[in-house]
């Protein structure tokens, strides 16, 4: 403090300052430190997760688990039958959900980005995005499986695939507007067609980010258990028919680890971290392909 | 453009407006199947269903209120946590971290969003329910064990499942969604506001206080109203830990409860078809319309946000 600030002030009020000054560092410092808590409360939660699944799942994890079906209660046996029902739902849903998305978002991005059609389904996308998965379920139960008088991996495949869209959708038109205009009327000016510019150049100059939306999308639907309860329902045994029942791995293990059964919480615990580590990979792999490219 | 090859590029255009038209419809066939499965229910119990707490399938008499108010309080006790946090969170990432550690921090929180609810449900039950019970249940029924009224909310058997582990693992399930929004849009805020404020002595937090805050709060509370959304369609987490109990008789938060999403995924498939089944569809609309509402409300925040920065810059 200088000489000439303190022959300024009287001693009274600038105590009363000084007070203040030190009262307001306070109140920083108070603020900064629970922000760095909170940070920490975060990650606590992260590492408590990761770590007791790495810990209990590795435990139950075996050639076994691979190999075989899932078991009565009390018996050996693995989760080979919905490892495969999961894998094969999964890969089906991206198929049929891929493609529409992708449409759709070159709509959004390319035709009439402004129009009231594009507007109200960007709306309508986005709210679809973060919908609750179990209502997806209900929806592909009232018209597939009641129509069809049975839970099958068709259902199944259809509720993930209405949860790929959405992801999707919004990845692509994100990725496309990204693409600068000027490559567009390059292409033009060659005299391409429109349907060759979008699909030879403005989608294949964002094609790292439309995968990332694809990995992503993937991840979000190998975890999700919800809509897949009264669709695909779940089977014992292996069956690679898609008009039955089929397994998959969330709802094994939601069934596994609610019941009392010591063997089948092992197995759950087992498929947990077959599903996370899937899951945090694609997650990881997906930010590596857009990072690489920005 | 056209003039090369006009009808491939109709057919384009076609099959990418009938793909957004698809989307479109599917809200709206949501609705509609939703709302005829429902059909007996709604037509037997009317609004009134909503107020009702009787859910008995063996008298084949229902109503939703046990479930509304499970979902709705496990989302409140969800926000009550996760609201600080995540703001804490944001304001770290924004202000305090070094450049080098924002993004991997970034990183780990949104992977906390990525694992998926069956984990969260399996680790709350196994793992965090016992530790709950043992080291928060216990010694809070111990401290207000005679205190009249806040006594009420911490009775019942102290054995981590219900309501308040619930509400936990909602909260920590949706704080990357709401740091994450709330990140973003501290992001947004000028760096010549920030700079003046920065300029006349303000400190780090007066500046998020008083100029951050109040330049994003639209962008804030659609953040939240995200996060809220998030909560409130949760299903497997909730399932795992809320006890799967379908009578209100305390307002404790230890005591074993329903929601909404756990009703569904537990009777749902063993429901036969009639009152029942229409009953829990019933549920699933009132789902559906409440998410509906909170999340139009947090698209509708978030782009008043954007418009008013492409106003102000």
């Amino acid at each position: 403090m200088s000489r000439g600030e303190l022959l300024l002030s009287s001693t009274a009020s600038e105590q009363a300052r000084l007070a203040r000054y030190t009262q307001r560092k306070f109140v920083n410092r108070l603020a900064l430190t629970l922000s760095l808590l909170a940070m920490a409360f975060g990650l606590f939660w992260l590492a408590w997760i990761l770590f007791e699944t790495v810990r209990l799942g590795v435990g139950g994890l075996n050639l076994a688990t691979l190999t075989q079906m899932t078991p009565p209660p009390n018996d050996a046996g693995g989760l080979a039958n919905a490892i495969y029902g999961s894998f094969l739902m999964v890969l089906l849903a991206t198929l049929v959900g891929t493609p529409i998305g992708i449409m759709a978002g070159i709509y959004l991005a390319e035709f009439d980005s402004q129009g009231w059609l594009a507007q109200v389904t960007r709306f309508v996308n986005d709210i679809l995005l973060s919908a609750p998965s179990i209502v997806i379920g209900l929806f592909v139960y009232a018209v597939v499986v009641t129509r069809f008088k049975s839970f099958s991996g068709y259902a199944g495949v259809m509720a993930l695939a209405l949860i790929v869209i959405p992801v999707v959708i919004r990845t692509t038109e994100n990725m496309l507007q990204l693409v600068p205009a000027g490559l567009r009327e390059a292409a033009y000016a060659l005299g391409a067609p429109k349907w060759k510019v979008i699909l030879s150049i403005t989608l294949r100059a964002s094609r790292a980010g439309v995968l990332t939306g694809i990995l992503l999308a993937v991840a979000r639907i190998a975890g999700e258990t919800a809509p897949l309860l009264f669709t695909a329902l779940s089977n014992q045994f292996w069956s690679s028919s898609l008009s039955e029942p089929m397994a998959s791995l969330p709802v094994t293990i939601f069934k596994f680890a609610m019941s009392p059964y010591e063997n089948w919480q092992k197995l759950a615990w087992a498929g947990v971290f077959l599903i996370t580590l899937a899951v945090l990979g694609l997650n990881i792999l997906a930010r590596v392909l857009t990072r690489s490219k920005t | 453009m056209a003039r090369s090859d006009p009808l491939a590029d109709r057919l384009f255009g076609w099959l990418a407006k009938a793909a957004a038209l698809l989307t479109l419809g599917l809200l709206i066939a949501i609705l509609v199947s939703l709302t005829i499965s429902a059909w007996p229910a709604i037509d037997k119990y009317g609004l009134g269903f909503l107020t009702r707490t009787t859910w008995d399938p063996v008298k084949q008499d229902f109503g939703g209120l046990v479930m509304i108010y499970g979902t709705l309080m496990t989302s409140f006790i969800a926000l009550l946590i996760a609201v600080p946090v995540s703001f804490g969170i944001a304001l770290f990432l924004t202000e305090l971290a070094p450049a080098w550690l924002k993004r991997p921090l970034g990183t780990a929180i949104e992977l906390l969003a990525a694992i998926p609810s069956i984990v969260y449900g399996m680790w709350g039950l196994l793992v965090f329910s016992p530790v709950l019970a043992t080291y928060v249940q216990q010694p809070l029924q111990a401290v207000f064990a005679g205190v009249p009224y806040m006594g009420a909310f911490f009775s019942g058997p102290p054995v981590g499942i219900g309501i308040l582990s619930a509400g936990i693992i909602l909260a920590i399930m949706i704080i990357p969604f709401i740091a994450a929004v709330m990140r973003d849009v501290f992001d947004v805020t000028p760096t010549l506001l920030k700079e003046s404020a920065y300029g006349l002595g303000a400190t780090t937090w007066e500046v998020v206080w008083t100029v951050v805050l109040p330049y994003t709060k639209a962008g804030v509370v659609g953040g939240i109203m995200l996060g809220l959304g998030r909560a409130i369609g949760e299903t497997m987490a909730v399932t795992f830990v809320i006890g799967n109990f379908n009578q209100l008789d305390s307002l404790s938060l230890f005591q074993a409860a329903n929601s909404i999403t756990s009703a569904l995924a537990n009777e749902f498939a063993e429901a036969g078809q009639g009152l029942h089944q229409a009953s829990l569809m019933y549920l699933g609309l009132v789902l559906f319309f409440i998410t509906f509402i909170v999340l139009s409300l947090s698209k509708i925040l978030l782009s008043q946000l954007k418009k008013n920065e492409g106003g102000q810059t």
